[in-house]
Formats: C-alpha cells, structure tokens, sequence
C-alpha cells in the first residue's frame, strides 16, 4: 500500500496526541516540555506531508516552515528549561503541583 | 516504500510513548531523542532531506542534551516522576478520536503523492535569501534573544 | 593504464553486482550499499589497527625509546595481541549502573563515528553514500556523539565519570561552533553542500602549477588551522584530553567500561579522528587531487591517504608534544578566539571572491586576517602584569 495523505496525517496526529498526553498527565516540568516539542514536531511533520501532497511541490513552502518551526522550537526549549532551573532554585522542587502559591 | 513507513511509525509511535510514560526521566529523555530519530527517518522518506538533517542537528544534538542537562540540575535524588494524572489519557483519546474523525470526513485527503524533482539544498538556498529573507533575520534576531534571556533566568543572582 | 587503477575498486564493484544482473531494483541497491559498507569497515579497521601501533612507535620514538617491538616484525602485530587481550578481559558493570544505558552508550558512539565516514570523498567516483547535504549531514551525526558521552557518564552511575562527561560535552558543544564556522566559508564559495562537488571544485591549477586547494588561500590557510584544532578538541586528543585525563578523573566517562566495551570507546575515538581529518582534507586539501600536474598518473585513493598519513602523524607529533591544557583555558580560547576568528575567515572569504579571486583577492583578505587576528591578540592579552619586583639584599 502506498501511503496517502491520511496515513500520514493520522501518524502526525496520534504524536501530537502523545505529546498532549505527556504534557497533561506528567507531574514533572521537564515533561511537560518534552510534551510540548512532541507537539510542535508533529505539527512539522504535518506541514512537510502537505507540502509533499500538494499539487505544486516545487515551490519549498512547507519546507521552509518546517525549518523555521524547528529554530523557534530550540529557542523555546532553551528559554523554557531556563525557566525551570530557574524555578527548581526557588522552590527546590520541579512538582507542577507544588507551584501554586497564586492560587485561591 | 511502504515496509519502510510501516517499521519507522512503529519505531516512531513506540519511543513517544516510551518518552511520555516511563517512569525513570533518563530513559524518558533518551527515548524522546530516539522518537526524533524517527520523525527524521519520516522526513527523509518525504523527500525533505534538509529539514530531516536539520531535526537530528538542532533536536538532538541541541535539545536533547538540554533536557538531559536539566534533568540532572534539577534532582535531589529523586530518580522517579511520581504521579501520573489519568485524566490527562482521558483527554488525549478524546482529541485523538476527534482529528481522526476530520481526517476521515474530509474526501480531498485520500491523494497520492504527485511526482517531483529532488528538492536540493541549493534550490532551498536561494528561496531562502529571495523570498524568505524578512523570516530569516527576524528568527536570527529571536535566537538571540532567546539565548541572552535564558542566559539572564540561570545566572546567579549576586547577593 | 592508470584510469584502469585509479578506478580498480569501482570496476570491482559493478563486476560484484553484474552477478545480480536479473534481480529486482531493491536488491541492487540494497547489495550495493552493502558492498559500500564492507569495504569502508574493512578499511578503516585495518587503519585504526595499524594506527594504534604505529601511534605508540612514533610516541616512543619522540620520547627517546622504542615503541612495543615484541610482536611480529617491527611490533607491528600488536594489534592482535590488544585485540585478544580486549576480548578475553570480563566484562565489569557495576550493580547499580543502569544496565541498558551503560551497555547503548559506546554502542552508539561507535555506530555515529562509523556513519560520519560514509559521505567522504576517497578517490575518483569513490563516495561511499552522495547525499546532497552531505557536509550537513556530517555535523548532524557528529553532534549526537554528546548524547552517547553524555550516557556513558550517567549510566555508570558513578561521580567521576559524570564530571568527566560533563567536561567533554562542555568542551564538545564549546568546539562545535568554531567547527562548523569555518566550514562555511568554503561551502560559500564552492556553493554546495555536497563533498563530491567541493572536491571538484579544487579542480585545476593556477598559473599552471600552484594547485587551487582551498589551504593556498590565505582565508582557507587559517579556517584549515581552525578546523584542524576544533578535530583535535572535538577527538579528545592531547592537548586537549581533558575528558580522559588519567591523571585527574581517571578515565573520565569511560571509567567503569572493561573490556571490549572500552576497545568500542577507543576504536570510535580514533575512527572520528578519520572522519575529521577525512572531511579536512575534502575541504581544505582538495580530496583526492595531486598537488602537481606530474603525478596525476598515481592513482586518486593513494593521494587521499597519503594526505590522511600526513595529518595523522600531525596529531601524533602533537601529541607527543604538548601538555595538558586547562579546562578553562580551553573555554577560553574557543569563545573569544576562536569564534571571532571563524567569522574573520568569513569575511576574509567574501573579501577573497569579491576583489576577484586572483591575486588582489589573496593580498585583500590577507589583510582582514591579519588585522583581525593582531586586534584579537592585543585585546585578548591575558599575560599577568606583574608589579615591579623590589630585592632585599643583606646588608
């Protein structure tokens, strides 16, 4: 079988799915950021199927979106695990749930 | 084509999960770089060669090693990630039923894949110094940024 | 006559695959790639053998003694004594180390080392795998050889070897960025990023005699210098073994591997030693090209190993040489020396291809370097000033 379009999209949507479940059910702040590059990679690889499948793939639109996605998804990573560094040496702790002092 | 796809979606679905369930963060975090590895294989497979090596450059060569970075600044013995929200596999199967339920319903997706010509870095080059100039420095100017802001959250404060 | 020996193996190989004439189109490729890859282990295995023998004889010749002559002539048989001596040694895993993690981490180093050899140039039409991105490729594979260093260090659960794995990454990630800088101005230049098109690129003489090699630039001359010192830190070779300074940290990341794992450790050190100076050559050496028109008839793989010979024995001499640097030291001079210098080669570049590339380039680009590099050395001054002495005499 070749694979169509709706292979691919359902593969890039059962990992983002993945992601948002790591991103939901895991308690440790790294984790939820692993979730949320899961996330952002599915939606690459989403964007480089459409391109591959569109009637015109020799103009490089999907691709070059893809690479710009992959350079803003490391700057968020490295902002994003500054953050809990960051936060670990305030309250020593990396638990979501033990940051609620806004809370109530 | 086809073997190809099966194994590396197998492999690919496999360390996702493996990163999103397991208990032990290293091997959380090493699974994640293998499910990466696998997303690349994919975008070979798609005829994207470039952003596949750019993936395994900038993802684990770079965040990878963030993450595992991290992981060791932040424990104080605590090898494990305990506790584990069910709710949240709730709500991923519901999204996930739902994006297959569009997939399915939208007739225009059950397409094959047109011929093409091999898209060289050359070609990707130029439409990215012509066309896609304004991205380019805007995500320079953003990496930058980025780099001194999360430079500026991790040093020390002085008392 | 000499086409017919420069393309020996190629011939060889089509002969291999005739045998497959009726076979389905997979097959084929699957076969040849196959044959790719048995002749580059071969190779390259045989090399690392030779190489470490030939490194002790030539460290003990520079220290005034011989080097292990017992076994076979010359010692060059060594090899199999080690070999034997790595396979019958047991194999040692601490308890609480992390079984799957420690056992994946010289595995996987091994394995990235052997890929990055896969898209050198070794002769005429001798490419093992063309990919289009192939310098790109390179890097990509060289940095997920942090990752595997990083695994040795934390699966043996072991403190020593996690401060050892740390420092390699730290100088690793440190060394990557003037590495791959310098690569740039040549791909600039040649405009590709595929090495079988920047080897041709050096194609051709100037003047008739001066060979085009990248090297005889003066912006190719300090970024081959760059280039060079960034493989000797990206390798871990003195002067820059910190990561397995034996007399600090032990063996830094690869304290707890025995045995066979720590010969997988070693062969995939010197095996990424090939693979920089292989894509130093392709870059900066011009491949597999002669350097004068009157030895074109040897064949194209010799000149590639004969420059291959010459940049080992390199880092051999330097080895023998030099001391231990410092860790900061090193840190130091990557981030405000080396970085800035990558980007004068840069520039240094565009100057040489836009002032045309004759000899006004040469002398212009000349002249961005060395301003450069006597602006960084005056600024970067880190030589203590001492306070005038006063002496005290008896009197």
């Amino acid at each position: 079988m070749t694979p169509t379009l709706q292979i691919f999209l359902i593969v890039s949507s059962a990992l983002f799915c993945i992601g948002l479940l790591a991103a939901l059910s895991r308690r440790h702040a790294i984790f939820i950021l692993i979730g949320i590059e899961m996330m952002l990679a599915a939606a690459n690889l989403n964007f480089i199927a459409f391109w591959r499948f569109s009637p015109e793939p020799h103009q490089p639109t999907g691709v070059m979106v893809a690479i710009f996605s992959i350079a803003i998804a490391a700057a968020e990573a490295a902002v994003g695990l500054a953050l809990v560094i960051s936060v670990y040496r305030h309250y020593r702790t990396t638990n979501v749930d033990q940051f609620d002092q806004l809370k109530g | 084509m086809s073997a190809a796809f099966v194994i590396i979606s197998i492999l690919t679905l496999a360390a996702a999960l493996a990163a999103a369930t397991l208990p032990k963060l290293m091997h959380a975090a090493l699974s994640f770089a293998v499910a990466f590895v696998g997303l690349a294989a994919f975008f070979f497979l798609l005829g994207a060669e470039f952003v596949g090596l750019v993936q395994i450059f900038v993802y684990i060569g770079a965040v990878a090693v963030l993450i595992v970075f991290t992981i060791l600044l932040t424990r104080r013995d605590v090898e494990k990630d305990r506790g584990f929200n069910w709710s949240g596999v709730v709500v991923a199967i519901a999204v996930f039923g739902g994006l297959i339920w569009a997939i399915f319903k939208t007739q225009s997706l059950s397409v094959a894949a047109p011929g093409m010509s091999v898209l060289t870095v050359k070609h990707i080059g130029e439409v990215l110094m012509t066309g896609y100039v304004w991205p380019l420095l805007c995500v320079g100017l953003l990496l930058t940024a980025a780099l001194v802001g999360a430079l500026i959250l991790v040093m020390e404060e002085k008392r | 006559m000499s086409v017919a020996i420069d393309q020996i193996f190629v011939n060889g190989k089509r002969w291999l695959l005739s045998w497959l004439a009726g076979a389905p189109d997979w097959l084929v490729q699957v076969a040849s790639s196959l044959i790719n890859i048995f002749a580059l282990l071969a190779v390259f295995l045989t090399l690392f053998a030779l190489m470490s023998v030939l490194e002790r004889k030539i460290l003990g010749r520079i220290q005034n003694r011989y080097g292990p002559n017992r076994v076979g002539p010359f010692g060059l048989l060594q090899p199999i004594a080690d070999g034997i001596k790595m396979l019958i040694k047991e194999d040692i895993v601490p308890v609480r180390a992390d079984k799957i993690v420690h056992f994946l981490a010289p595995v996987l180093i091994a394995a990235t080392a052997i890929l990055a050899l896969g898209i050198i140039p070794y002769g005429r039409n001798m490419t093992p795998f063309t990919i289009d991105g192939g310098i790109l490729f390179f890097f990509a594979v060289g940095s997920t050889t942090e990752l595997a260093v990083f695994m040795a260090g934390w699966g043996s659960n072991n403190k020593f070897s996690m401060l050892g794995a740390m420092r390699a990454i730290a100088q690793m990630i440190s060394y990557e960025l003037p590495l791959i800088i310098t690569v740039l101005p040549v791909v600039m230049i040649v405009g590709s990023l595929a090495p079988d098109t920047i080897v041709a690129a050096q194609d051709g003489y100037a003047f008739g005699v001066v060979p085009r090699w990248f090297v005889l630039t003066p912006w190719g001359a300090a970024a081959f210098l760059l280039f060079f010192v960034s493989g000797l830190v990206e390798s871990n070779r003195t002067p820059f073994d910190v990561p397995e300074g034996e007399s600090e940290i032990v063996a830094g990341h690869m304290t707890e591997y025995s045995g066979f794992k720590y010969a997988t450790f070693f062969m995939a050190e010197y095996i990424g030693m090939f693979a920089i100076t292989g894509l130093a050559i392709t870059l900066f050496l011009g491949g597999w090209h002669a350097p004068v028109r009157a030895l074109e008839f040897v064949p194209s793989y010799i000149w590639f190993f004969a420059k291959l010979g010459a940049l080992l024995f390199v880092y051999i001499w330097l080895r023998g040489t030099l001391p231990r640097t410092r860790v900061d030291q090193i840190m130091n001079f990557a981030w405000k020396f080396m970085l800035p210098m990558a980007f004068t080669c840069m520039v240094a570049a565009a100057v040489w291809h836009y002032a045309g590339r004759g000899l006004r380039g040469w002398l212009w680009s000349f002249v961005v370097i060395a301003v450069a590099y006597t602006a960084l050395s005056i600024i970067l001054d880190t030589r203590k000033k001492f306070a005038s002495r006063t002496y005290r005499f008896a009197e």
